[in-house]
């Protein structure tokens, strides 16, 4: 008979006894660190939790202001276009009809608003300069634009929809009520009884507002007119200026630095400098580019041109060094491979190293670009502010010269203004600024999980 | 007797492809090889071993300038090719790399096709005229690089993609496209496991047949199975240089003795 198969009793030959504290109970030791690591955590967790909620509150406080932007309260109207008041000598000659200014308009849109209201058996106290007032001061702009370009149209009867004033729009958007208005002059109760009725009537209604994307700044007492695509434009100008200058020279170098230059004293010192740039304020370039570009080099102030320019100062040290970052992440073994087959070393740097490094040089110009794109002071300084209501350029030298905005500081200078609407214009700007900026960011993104490739 | 004579003489007359003389590098103020003398013979396999620091990679990479790409390096002394100083003014470090191939410790594809890889050197040097050259220069170096057969299906494949072992092979076939006289391995095995070293060695040992091939080592089993000839550096100097029988069985100097007992090192 035998015991192998059977475990031992445990009286017989009890387990040695463990030395110590038992693993299955916790020591105060380790209780207290266990406790340090939870609240370690928490204080992660809880520190993230603070910064989502920021998001969240910065996002919703943008778009529930600036979402109103992106609408605009029209009134259609059918306009008689006059032959005895826009057209007096009756032979459709250009120059003639151009003779007549904006103020020779103003009858024709009181006429079609009197007209309509009648039409509709509207009751309403106002006689029909304020029945007019509820359009905007850009209608008899819109309706000349309209007869210069389409003389033929003369005498016949068009419909238009023409901007409410910011007042009509802020009735509609809720932003001006009866209350609000008793003190302004630009509005009064009767004209929002008039709104009321005509909205009844499907005259006056809000739609989506394409000319704020792509529209021109307008003057302060018309803000239902302003749009972003001139400042837009000035932004696309000053954006190619910095990829055409901070791209290659940033990248020619990095290269330089990173491959070629020995290790010395001199290169420590650029170094160093470089990485200082990356920290000096924006305005400093600002004023910089004012004294070197305008001042000393004459170029036009306000021009695209030398925006990019300053920016493209302010981009170069991040360029510089995201690129250096790139290529020293190459394995230095690519080079010694490239070197050991008799590569020269500019072979190596530019068969091997660059395409490797390159999503990394890719991201950093994007997002050098995008810093670039939200930069504001040093605009300010080189007097790229301002109000620019010229249309598209006809030339891109034209459009690297002629004065124009920035996205940016377009906002600034809506944000800066007395009237709501371009309060609401300002939070509308950013919201089209921050889609350009995220749209650059995930552009930067995609290229680097594109182009990644591993070795 | 006579006959005696005439084998000793078939070993003895492979020429001296590389020869060093008085050769001193120095990595800004530390002295890293000391007064090296060695003769390397063509169509040979000389290995060098040593403790690691002794020195034998710093002076193999001197053996086709890869230490120019170090700043503070300096060499002093003769290093000749073929009768011609590779240190000479005259000489471009891009010119000499072609003679003098190299293949590296670990392992180190481009990150390319594996057509690409071998055809790197031909295309950058202008050995192939057109495609058909270039396709025969590319299949000769992956045969001599003992991987055709493996790889000849998917030449358009990455490199990186190989195993270990194929990718060092594919490194030493790109090393032979450019028709190189030496061949330098800088521990062309230590990352790789055995059976791949097994074939790189098989390789080692058919690429005497063409060239001067110089390997540095750990191993002093792989020296004693792929070396004609063997050099023991210690602290930069070289101790010991000779054929790899005598090296391993009745060494000449107490250091190497006590190196291949493994009693230092």
């Amino acid at each position: 008979m035998t015991d192998l198969s059977q475990t031992p009793a445990s009286g017989d030959t009890p387990m040695p006894k463990k030395q110590g504290q038992s693993l299955l109970e916790l020591s105060d030791r380790t209780k207290r660190r266990n406790a340090a690591e939870t609240r370690f955590k928490a204080y992660g967790i809880g520190a993230i939790a603070i910064g989502l909620l920021m998001l969240l509150v910065l996002v919703t406080t943008i778009f529930s202001k600036g979402i109103g932007a992106f609408q605009q309260t029209f009134v259609t109207l059918q306009v008689e276009l006059l032959e005895s008041k826009l057209d007096k000598t009756g032979n459709r000659d250009i120059d003639d009809i151009k003779k007549v200014t904006t103020f020779g308009y103003a009858p024709i849109i009181r006429g079609a608003v009197e007209t309509k209201v009648n039409a509709l058996g509207i009751d309403t106290p106002l006689k029909a300069k304020d029945m007019a007032g509820i359009l905007s001061k850009d209608a008899a702009a819109t309706l000349r634009e309209y007869v210069v370009s389409h003389p033929d149209q003369i005498g016949e009867t068009v419909e238009f929809r023409f901007l409410a004033q910011s007042r009509v729009d802020g009735y509609l958007k809720g932003r001006v009520s009866r209350d609000s208005i008793a003190n302004d002059k630009n509005i009064s109760a009767a004209q929002l009884d008039l709104v009321d009725a005509l909205i009844e009537a499907d005259v006056v209604e809000k739609t989506f507002n394409m000319a704020f994307i792509l529209g021109s700044d307008a003057s302060d007492a018309r803000p239902e007119a302003a749009g972003m695509g001139v400042s837009m434009l000035g932004s696309l100008f000053m954006m190619l200026v910095v990829l055409a200058l901070a791209l290659p020279i940033g990248v020619a170098a990095s290269i330089y630095l990173e491959e070629f230059a020995p290790q010395n004293w001199l290169t420590d010192i650029i170094e160093v400098n470089i990485s200082n740039l990356a920290a000096v304020p924006s305005i400093v370039f600002g004023i910089l580019g004012l004294a070197v570009f305008i001042n000393y080099m004459h170029l036009p102030s306000s021009a695209p041109l030398v925006g990019g320019l300053v920016l493209t100062l302010m981009t170069l040290p991040t360029i510089i060094i995201s690129t250096r970052a790139s290529l020293k992440a190459v394995p230095p073994s690519i080079r010694d491979a490239a070197l050991g087959v008799g590569a020269s070393r500019m072979q190596s740097v530019f068969h091997h190293v660059l395409p490797l490094a390159a999503p990394g040089i890719l991201t950093g110009t994007i997002i050098g670009l995008a810093q670039a794109l939200g930069e504001t002071a040093p605009l300010l300084l080189i007097g790229m502010v301002g109000f620019i209501a010229s249309n598209a350029p006809d030339s891109i030298a034209s459009g690297l010269l002629s004065p124009n905005s920035a996205m940016p500081a377009q906002i600034y200078e809506w944000a800066k203004r007395a009237d709501p609407a371009f309060y609401e214009r300002a939070w509308g700007g950013i919201i089209i600024l921050l889609v350009f900026l995220i749209t650059m960011n995930t552009l930067a993104v995609i290229l680097r999980r594109r182009f990644e490739r591993r070795w | 007797m006579n006959d005696m004579t005439v084998v000793d003489n078939t070993v003895e007359t492979q020429s001296t492809k590389i020869a060093a003389q008085n050769v001193n590098v120095y990595y800004g103020e530390s002295h890293a090889i000391k007064d090296v003398n060695v003769e390397i013979e063509d169509k040979t396999v000389t290995a060098f071993i040593g403790p690691s620091g002794c020195g034998k990679s710093t002076f193999l990479r001197c053996l086709n300038r890869m230490n120019d790409t170090i700043d503070i390096c300096r060499v002093t002394g003769d290093i000749l090719l073929d009768g011609e100083d590779i240190y000479d003014k005259r000489v471009d470090p891009v010119q000499l790399r072609a003679q003098v191939g190299m293949v590296f410790q670990k392992p180190n594809p481009f990150p390319k096709s594996i057509y690409d890889n071998v055809a790197y050197g031909p295309r950058i040097h202008g050995l192939a005229r057109n495609k058909a050259e270039l396709d025969e220069i590319v299949e000769k170096s992956l045969r001599r690089g003992a991987i055709w057969d493996e790889v000849k299906d998917r030449l358009q494949s990455p490199g990186t993609g190989l195993s270990g072992g194929q990718q060092q092979r594919l490194c030493i076939a790109r090393a032979v496209a450019t028709e190189p006289e030496v061949l330098l391995m800088d521990e062309p095995c230590s990352a790789l496991d055995p059976i791949a070293t097994a074939q790189v060695e098989e390789l080692i040992d058919e690429l005497r047949e063409n060239y001067s091939v110089v390997i540095v080592t750990h191993s002093m089993q792989q020296a004693a199975r792929v070396s004609q000839k063997t050099a023991f550096f210690h602290l930069g100097n070289l101790v010991e240089f000779g054929p790899t029988g005598q090296i391993f069985t009745n060494p000449e100097d107490p250091r190497t003795e006590s190196y291949i007992t493994g009693r230092i090192g």
